[in-house]
C-alpha cells in the first residue's frame, strides 16, 4: 500500500478523535479521544518515514508516544483531583473559570 | 510475521493490501464506536482495538520497534492507567446524553467535515510519492537504525524527554496526594479512645446481628431466633446461654438481663467504676465454665 492510504486513514482517525473531544462530556473519554488523535499523528509520521526512506519520522513518533504517556499521567492525576473535590468527571461541572 | 514485517518494503503486495483494508475498516469502525458508545469502559476497549490495529500497521510499514512500543506502552500501560482511573471514578459512569450547549453536536459534525475536507485536499495537493524502495537508513535493522538516530542526532530531545517524564511523575504524585486536615491519631490515642468508649472487645463481624460480641453468643436470625450454626460446636456443647456460676455477680446480672430481654441494641455500658465493661463478662464466661467442669 502506498503511504497515501495510511495518511488518509490517519486523517480519518484524527477527525474522529476531534469529534469525540468536541462532543463527549466525560473527561476520561475526552482524554481517550486525545489519545486517538495522537495515535493518528503517529501513523502519519510512520507513513511519511516510509515514504522518505529514513527513520526520522519513526523517531518523532517515538517521542510523541513518550509525551503522550506523560500527558496521560498528569491528566489523569488532575482528573482524580477534580473528581475528589467535585464527585464528578464531567467537563461541564469544572466551570469555575467560566464567569 | 516475517512476511508482514517485510510487506512494507517488499513486493508481497496483495497480502499487505488485504491486511491494510481489513485493519483500516476495523480501526475506523472502532474509532466511530468510541465516540458513539455511552459507557467509558466500552470506549476504552474500543480504543484498545484501534491501538492494536495501528500497531499492526506500524509493523507492516517497516517499524517493528514502534509496533512493539505501541503494544507495550500504549495498550499495556496507558490503557491500563485509563482503566484504573475508571475503576476509581466508577465503572458505571455513563455520559449524559443531554446537550448542554444547543446545537453543539451539529456544529461539531460540520466542523469535523470541514476539517476533513481541508486535510484531504491538502494531502491531495501535496504530491505524496510512493514508498521508498529500500530503507537504507535502517542499517543492520530497524532497532539499530533507530538507536543510532536517537543517540546521535536526537540525543538532546531524548534527554529532555527524560526530564519530562520525571516532571510528569512528580506532578502526578503532587496532584494525587491528599492532605490530612487533622493530624493522624497515634496508637496511644486510639487505645485511650477505645478504653473510654467502654467497648473493649472487637465488634461482631458484618452481617451478624448479635446482642453481644462474645463468641459463645449465637447470632440472631432475621426473625429474632438465635442461630445455632453461628456458634462453634465446642462452645455449644457447654450449653451456650446458660448462666455461668463462677463469675462476679455484676456481670451475671448483665448477662441475664441481656439474655432475657433480647433488646435489639448493644447493652448499656455500665459506669467503669461500678462494673467492668460490657465486653468483659461475656468473654470471660467460657473460661469460667471450663474451670467449673
Amino acid at each position: 500500500m502506498s503511504p497515501v492510504h495510511y495518511v488518509a486513514l490517519a486523517v480519518i482517525l484524527f477527525v474522529i478523535g476531534g469529534v469525540g473531544v468536541l462532543v463527549r462530556r466525560n473527561a476520561i473519554v475526552v482524554f481517550m479521544c486525545v489519545e486517538l488523535m495522537l495515535n493518528a499523528c503517529n501513523l502519519a509520521f510512520v507513513a511519511f518515514a516510509r515514504m522518505h526512506g529514513n527513520l526520522d519520522g519513526q523517531v518523532i513518533a517515538f517521542f510523541v508516544m513518550v509525551v503522550a504517556a506523560a500527558e496521560v499521567v498528569v491528566g489523569l492525576a488532575i482528573l482524580m483531583a477534580i473528581f475528589r473535590a467535585r464527585r464528578s468527571a464531567s467537563v461541564d461541572d469544572a466551570s469555575l473559570l467560566k464567569y | 510475521m516475517r512476511q508482514v514485517l517485510a510487506a512494507g518494503t517488499n513486493a508481497d503486495f496483495t497480502a499487505a493490501e488485504t491486511l491494510f483494508w481489513i485493519l483500516a475498516v476495523l480501526a475506523v469502525a472502532a474509532a466511530l464506536a468510541m465516540i458513539l458508545v455511552r459507557r467509558a469502559v466500552h470506549c476504552a476497549l474500543m480504543l484498545a482495538v484501534v491501538m492494536l490495529c495501528l500497531a499492526t500497521m506500524y509493523a507492516m510499514q517497516g517499524a517493528p520497534f514502534l509496533a512493539f512500543v505501541q503494544i507495550i506502552v500504549y495498550t499495556g500501560a496507558v490503557l491500563m492507567l485509563f482503566l484504573f482511573v475508571l475503576m476509581l471514578i466508577g465503572i458505571s459512569s455513563t455520559d449524559s446524553i443531554v446537550e448542554t450547549i444547543k446545537g453543539q453536536r451539529l456544529a461539531a459534525g460540520l466542523a469535523a467535515i470541514g476539517f476533513f475536507v481541508i486535510l484531504i485536499l491538502g494531502i491531495g495537493h501535496a504530491a505524496l510519492g510512493p514508498a521508498a524502495k529500500t530503507t537504507a537508513a535502517n542499517g543492520v535493522g530497524n532497532m539499530s537504525g533507530l538507536s543510532a538516530l536517537i543517540f546521535t542526532r536526537y540525543v538532546f530531545p531524548f534527554e529532555v524527554t527524560g526530564a519530562l517524564l520525571i516532571t510528569a511523575a512528580v506532578g502526578a504524585m503532587v496532584l494525587a496526594h491528599r492532605e490530612h486536615t487533622a493530624p493522624k491519631p497515634t496508637q496511644r490515642e486510639l487505645a485511650a479512645r477505645r478504653l473510654a468508649s467502654g467497648h473493649l472487645a472487637p465488634d461482631p463481624s458484618p452481617g451478624v446481628y448479635a446482642l453481644h460480641d462474645s463468641a459463645d453468643r449465637p447470632a440472631l436470625l432475621p426473625d429474632g431466633s438465635p442461630s445455632e450454626a453461628s456458634v462453634s460446636p465446642v462452645l455449644s456443647q457447654r450449653e451456650v446461654g446458660e448462666e455461668p456460676q463462677l463469675v462476679p455477680p455484676e456481670s451475671t446480672r448483665a448477662i441475664t438481663a441481656a439474655s432475657t430481654e433480647r433488646e435489639p441494641g448493644p447493652e448499656p455500658v455500665p459506669a467503669p467504676s461500678s462494673a467492668p465493661p460490657s465486653g468483659t463478662p461475656s468473654s470471660g464466661s467460657p473460661s469460667s465454665r471450663s474451670t467449673e467442669s
